[in-house]
């Protein structure tokens, strides 16, 4: 079975699929990361993204990613009010840990039924011209499905770290994740900053959910097999670094890739989980750890 | 509580769940009755980890899983009876359960939720691909053709989760009014300072997560007989972990009592909605009921009408 074809193969489309986790990923890794916000209903949101992706596509002929990136604006604002209700409920009486995460979950639960009934339990996908193509180079096949994703996913990755790292506003962010109360001391408001950071991290989801949709085809009960990559990639990358993330997806990428390319797709998603166990047994603090 | 009136009330259960069996009513109100008392069994073992210790476990499937499919093992390859797939059920939930403890020594709070839901997924993608078990298309089972009491299959199972509920409500009871529910609720409130005063929280924490995954394969253990059809996207369902977590929420998650509200108030509730509305918005409900309390009323129905009745005094 084994062939250095193969081989390669699987690489370049583990690759390519990293890009697409990091795109994934980089919700959490701001939310959870950089805000100590623990939402675990942020594949949920991807879904959604995916959803809505459908929805214009079929209706109106839009191509998923001009969904994506108009309906970012939306998601941003959904962000902005799902932060204010955790907040007022949780964070500012100081009971977020365990009670926000059953939050969270219940969040989940409910976007994801909703979409059960709005859409049922068939699988979705869109249609692009450019879906079915593909670029050859040598005996290695690069899928327009998978290759678009990925360059998506990269630059956005780039953006956000542009992003983070040069203007006012994303400084304030990090401020906020290294001493919330020195920020405070500054005479800026945490709350506001981080309403802002969890706007832009439900944001991505908007994009997120038209690759996810781009790939492959969808259907609600599918955030569950996120929940693993987006935290092993958000706990690998070292909680809350922006590079450490794009690395981090590559990983896992390669490794589902190979897997599901040598033991069978069906094993795929055990791998992320493995990689999520064996990296907190191991090293927490992740590959890039502040 | 007191004991004496505990074990009282929990005689009087058992009774009259005798009672209640044969008198010829129409099966389904047994079959519906046997998933409420599978609800309080696993909100009640969700609640020794989770409401007792303050670790909140994702992972429910995983363990009722675990159950369900050791009997049909114990089926398939000894046609066991049903007494032994419960213990051989609850046996390895409960081994699963002690690995859990061990995991809490360096994985604490959100890390220790998430690693219980990632067990829930490797779990189900193992059992995805064993082809003894039926892998992803399930597998179907045949009950035994005659029941020990006399009557229908169901009814007998009905007693028998019946008798299980007893057994882990009073495993709750016990620990709550035990040195070891102390030690449990000051790990729950600082797990640092309880270790600095002596209390041993390691075998604390195994105990509780050994019990807590012992009881839920239990519950799974006659899975098998009540269903007579396994697979693994039916019994990994999520629904598992969010009512099993919901219900002790909902109810009040410091006494044994909360689950045991929680569970039959909503568990019937999803029963009534599931034949008269529809499944998926039945799950619906419980989302926005379980969001709606956490948010509202923290300390669940329990926890409500304690206050109402400290005003009331007042």
């Amino acid at each position: 079975m084994f062939s250095l074809e193969l081989l390669l193969n699987a690489l370049v489309a583990g690759i390519l699929l990293g890009g697409f986790y990091a795109a994934v990923s980089l919700g959490i890794s701001m939310a959870f990361g950089l805000l100590d916000v623990v939402n675990i209903a942020h594949p949920v949101f991807v879904m959604l993204g995916a959803y809505a992706a459908y929805i214009m596509n079929v209706r109106l002929g839009f191509d998923p990613i001009l969904t994506g990136v108009l309906f970012t604006p939306l998601f941003y604002g959904l962000g902005v009010l799902l932060y204010r209700v955790y907040y007022a409920s949780f964070e500012r009486k100081g009971a977020e840990s365990l009670r926000g995460l059953v939050f969270f979950f219940g969040v989940l639960f409910i976007v994801e039924v909703s979409l059960l009934l709005a859409f049922g339990v068939d699988y979705r996908l869109v249609e692009a011209p450019y879906i079915g193509e593909s670029l050859r180079i040598g005996s290695v096949g690069i899928a327009f499905r998978l290759l678009v994703p990925c360059v998506v996913g990269v630059a956005l990755t780039g953006a956000l770290y542009l992003f983070l790292s040069r203007t006012f506003y994303g400084r304030a962010i990090q401020a906020v994740a290294q001493d919330a109360f020195a920020l405070r001391l500054m005479g800026a408001n945490p709350f506001r900053v981080k309403g802002i950071a969890f706007g832009l991290a439900i944001a991505t989801a908007a994009l997120a959910g038209a690759l996810l949709i781009m790939i492959g085809p969808v259907e609600p009960a599918m955030n569950r097999e996120y929940i693993g990559r987006v935290f092993a990639v958000a706990v690998l990358g070292g909680m809350g670094s922006i590079g450490g993330t794009l690395v981090a997806a590559l990983i896992l990428g390669i490794a589902e890739s190979l897997t599901a390319t040598f033991s069978g797709p069906s094993w795929s998603v055990a791998v992320s989980f493995g990689v999520l166990l064996f990296a907190l047994a191991v090293r927490p603090a992740g590959l890039f750890g502040r | 509580m007191a004991g004496r009136t505990f074990a009282a009330l929990a005689v009087v259960v058992v009774a009259a769940g005798l009672a209640v069996t044969g008198l010829g009513v129409n099966q389904y109100y047994y079959f519906a009755a046997y998933v409420v008392l599978q609800y309080v069994v696993l909100a009640t073992a969700w609640n020794i980890l989770g409401g007792y210790t303050g670790y909140v476990n994702f992972g429910t499937p995983a363990f009722f899983a675990l159950g369900a499919y050791t009997a049909v093992v114990l089926i398939q390859s000894m046609k066991a009876p049903l007494v032994v797939q419960l213990l051989g059920g609850a046996a390895v939930a409960g081994v699963l359960g002690l690995g859990i403890g061990y995991l809490t020594l360096r994985l604490r709070g959100v890390f220790f939720s998430i690693a219980t839901l990632a067990l829930a997924v490797v779990l189900q993608t193992l059992f995805v691909n064993w082809e003894y078990t039926g892998g992803a298309r399930g597998i179907t089972l045949a009950r035994p053709a005659t029941t020990p009491l006399g009557g229908s299959y169901v009814e007998y199972l009905f007693v028998v989760m019946l008798v299980l509920t007893v057994i882990a409500v009073a495993t709750a009871w016990w620990i709550e009014h035990s040195w070891v529910g102390r030690g449990l609720a000051a790990i729950r409130d600082n797990e640092e300072a309880a270790e600095c005063m002596g209390v041993p929280t390691l075998r604390l924490k195994l105990v509780a997560t050994t019990v807590s995954g012992l009881l839920m394969g239990l519950a799974g253990g006659s899975f098998p007989y009540y269903l007579t059809f396994i697979e693994p996207a039916s019994v990994f369902d999520l629904n598992y972990a969010v009512n099993s977590l919901a219900m002790p929420m909902i109810g009040g998650s410091t006494t044994w009592m909360g689950p045991v509200i929680g569970a039959i108030l909503l568990g019937t509730a999803q029963q009534v909605a599931t034949v008269t509305i529809s499944s998926a918005l039945n799950l619906l409900i419980v989302g926005v009921i379980l969001v709606a309390f956490v948010i509202l009323a923290p300390e669940g129905i329990v926890g409500l009408v304690q206050r109402l009745a400290r005003r009331g005094r007042a």
